[in-house]
């Protein structure tokens, strides 16, 4: 009797051995977990669209070995640390948060779980598992500033903001930068619909701008509706984020398309092999993190220069913020034969000089 | 002067959506019925009408599947509040959250398509008249309908046998019962009217505010037609005005901001809710006014006496 219950006993001890046995070897086998947490929907056919792309190609690239998950639509806020909790709790080893007001949710949580690394997009503080990453946007938005500078008829320019960041006011800066290269009387109207995403808002913002004398259409918001504005009311205008031909055929000169894939998938890949660093990533046009949509509706010589511009960004014979430059109140914030550092640029909360708005503070 | 024609032009277009769900809702309310779902309601037709509009190609089918489908959610919630009799401010925003949920599963299919907005009605050198012909003869049906139904609305409420019966229905159920009105039936039909009205709002964001989908595209505009009601005091001609009113709100700060005259525009969004709130307090102020108007069974179950 005892016999045979030690026999059983081992039995089932040598089971559970190589069941745990079993276990470890899928525990090795097991896909990495990924996590991205997006601000809007990933059908705004934006900037939460290219991100989820960027994930789709982790997943392709990566088939079984990752298991990515995502959650949209999260409010910049107290749920967006909720959110990101429960991404580290439910194993994701990489959290990639993408956007600026997950800032300080994406750090409190990071101290809580020191073995998962997060990855914050558009951010400026960092930790030792926390990195880092942005796209110079700005540098599309120079090449769009010189297309509108060719373009426009009315030399208004019409620019939907969402809220006045360093982000989006670099961008406008360096939109009229481009623009002022080949047409000095240029001007812009910018209006602030304090959203990333709201159609109605940002459409009826659109079309104030048009009634207010503006025939080119800038956004730095997220969804297609100005740009669709733009096209009703048949003026020109640029895509945010993603390629937005299919809502405004006849009216989008180009888009600054954001491309987050080879990104992403350098960076899983460092995950796997241990070699992932909590550093500070900015790439722009040469890196090919963004990248210009097809330059349609202008003529051969605008678009050709359109080109010539996009390569010289990119190699570096055209920068953007060089000296001498001057804000609004006229004093000198980048000398003569310098270039803005990035810390200046990534904290830009001044129009450069002839930009006519006040900014809102 | 050459602003004030388009200017006119976006505060119409910023209004209807506001005065087509309010107007449903005012006739709702009337019956005495709270229902708190527009929003939800409004989704659910705004993804109707796109969905249907690119699936069929026709405009005015997708326009009258959206009013289906608003009166199909609201005879759910009408069968959960007035057959179950269950509480009508949790139903109704439990209503909001699945329209919310609901219209994204739905929507996720029909994301980035592109489609023709409404044509506009153009009748030849009428339409052509400077100012007024563009303001007054260049809309599309819906502005048009929306200004024909509150008129109605106004109409029927005050004009009319059955107006009277829904209005008594609203300010003493027990009564209405009484002398042999079909309490639960006319406050169904009130209330499939709300939905009805609040998908065709719903289809004029996606067929011509902003003609796409996109998640969550009423924005919160339900919850002002819901207050909308309430700042008109339940009177059909101060709906209008009062719609308007909110749809120039909104737009003027825009202009203002492109115009370079700083104003905080969190302040005027903000606005509707404020005018809303002192419009509340005024009323609140004086009983007689508040009898006059407002339904005095509103959100209360009726539970018919066997």
């Amino acid at each position: 009797m005892k016999a045979r219950f030690m026999k059983r006993t081992a039995a089932a001890l040598a089971t559970v051995g190589a069941m745990a046995l079993g276990m470890g070897a899928a525990q090795a086998a097991d896909p990495l977990k990924v996590g991205f947490v997006y601000v809007g929907p990933v059908g705004d056919f934006g900037y939460s669209y290219q991100h989820d792309q960027g994930r789709k190609a982790v997943e392709e690239k990566f088939g079984d070995k990752v298991k990515t998950t995502f959650v949209e639509n999260v409010p910049e806020g107290a749920d967006a640390e909720r959110v990101i909790r429960q991404l580290a709790q439910t194993g994701n080893e990489l959290i990639f948060t993408t956007s600026f007001g997950f800032m300080n949710p994406t750090l409190k949580v990071a101290k809580q779980f020191p073995n998962v690394k997060f990855e914050h997009a558009t951010g400026y503080k960092r930790a030792d598992n926390v990195a880092t990453y942005a796209a110079r946007f700005y540098e599309g938005r120079y090449v769009a500033g010189v297309i509108a500078g060719k373009t426009t008829k009315s030399n208004i320019i019409g620019y939907v903001g969402s809220f006045p960041i360093p982000e989006v006011v670099r961008g406008i800066n360096s939109f009229m930068r481009g623009a002022w290269s080949v047409n000095p009387d240029v001007k812009v109207k910018i209006v602030w619909v304090n959203s990333w995403y709201d159609p109605g808002k940002e459409g009826d913002a659109a079309k104030a701008l048009i009634d207010q004398g503006a025939d080119i259409m800038v956004q730095h918001t997220d969804s297609p509706a100005p740009l669709q504005v733009a096209e009703n009311r048949g003026i020109k205008g640029f895509g945010q984020a993603s390629d937005m031909i299919k809502f405004a055929p006849k009216a989008q000169l180009s888009a600054i398309v954001d491309h987050w894939d080879d990104y992403y998938i350098d960076r899983v890949q460092a995950v796997m092999d241990g070699t992932w660093k909590a550093d500070d990533t900015w790439h722009g046009l040469k890196e090919g993190m963004v990248h210009m949509a097809p330059f349609t509706n202008m003529p051969d010589d605008v678009a050709a220069l359109a080109k010539e511009t996009e390569e010289k960004i990119a190699s570096g014979d055209i920068k953007i913020f060089a000296g001498p430059i001057y804000d609004q109140a006229g004093e000198l914030r980048v000398k003569e034969g310098e270039v803005a550092p990035d810390g200046m640029l990534l904290g830009m909360d001044w129009y450069v000089k002839g930009i006519d708005a006040e900014l809102p503070k | 002067m050459d602003w004030i024609v388009p200017l006119i032009l976006t505060v119409i277009t910023a209004s209807t959506p506001l005065l087509l769900s309010a107007t449903g809702e005012l006739i709702t309310e009337k019956s005495g019925v709270l229902n708190l779902g527009v929003e939800g309601m409004m989704l659910i037709g705004a993804i109707t009408g796109f969905a249907v509009t690119v699936s069929t190609g026709s405009a005015i089918i997708g326009i009258i599947a959206a009013a289906i489908a608003g009166m199909a959610i609201a005879l759910i919630f009408a069968f959960l509040t007035l057959t179950l009799m269950a509480n009508q401010v949790a139903t109704g925003l439990a209503l909001t959250i699945f329209g919310v949920g609901f219209s994204a599963l739905v929507g996720s299919g029909f994301v980035g398509f592109a489609i023709e907005p409404l044509p506009s009605l153009h009748i030849p050198f009428i339409s052509d008249i400077p100012v007024i012909g563009p303001i007054l003869f260049g809309q599309d049906f819906l502005v048009y309908l929306s200004i024909f139904m509150v008129i109605a609305s106004g109409w029927f409420l005050t004009k009319t046998r059955a107006g009277l019966i829904l209005k008594a229905v609203g300010d003493s159920h027990e009564s209405a019962h009484a002398i042999g009105y079909n309490v639960i039936g006319i406050r169904y039909m009130a209330t499939l009217f709300g939905g009805a009205m609040s998908g065709l709002a719903g289809a004029y964001l996606s067929l011509v505010y902003t003609p796409m989908w996109a998640e969550n595209m009423t924005a919160g505009r339900g919850w002002i037609a819901l207050a909308l009601v309430v700042f008109a005091t339940w009177r059909p001609g101060r709906l209008l005005a009062g719609a308007y009113m909110f749809g120039c709100i909104s737009v003027l700060q825009l202009h203002a901001q492109s115009a370079g005259i700083n104003v905080p525009s969190q302040f005027m969004s903000m606005l509707p809710y404020l005018a809303t709130v002192i419009v509340l307090v005024i009323i609140s102020s004086d009983q007689t006014k508040i009898r006059l108007n407002a339904p005095a069974c509103i959100g209360k179950a009726f539970r018919p006496a066997q």
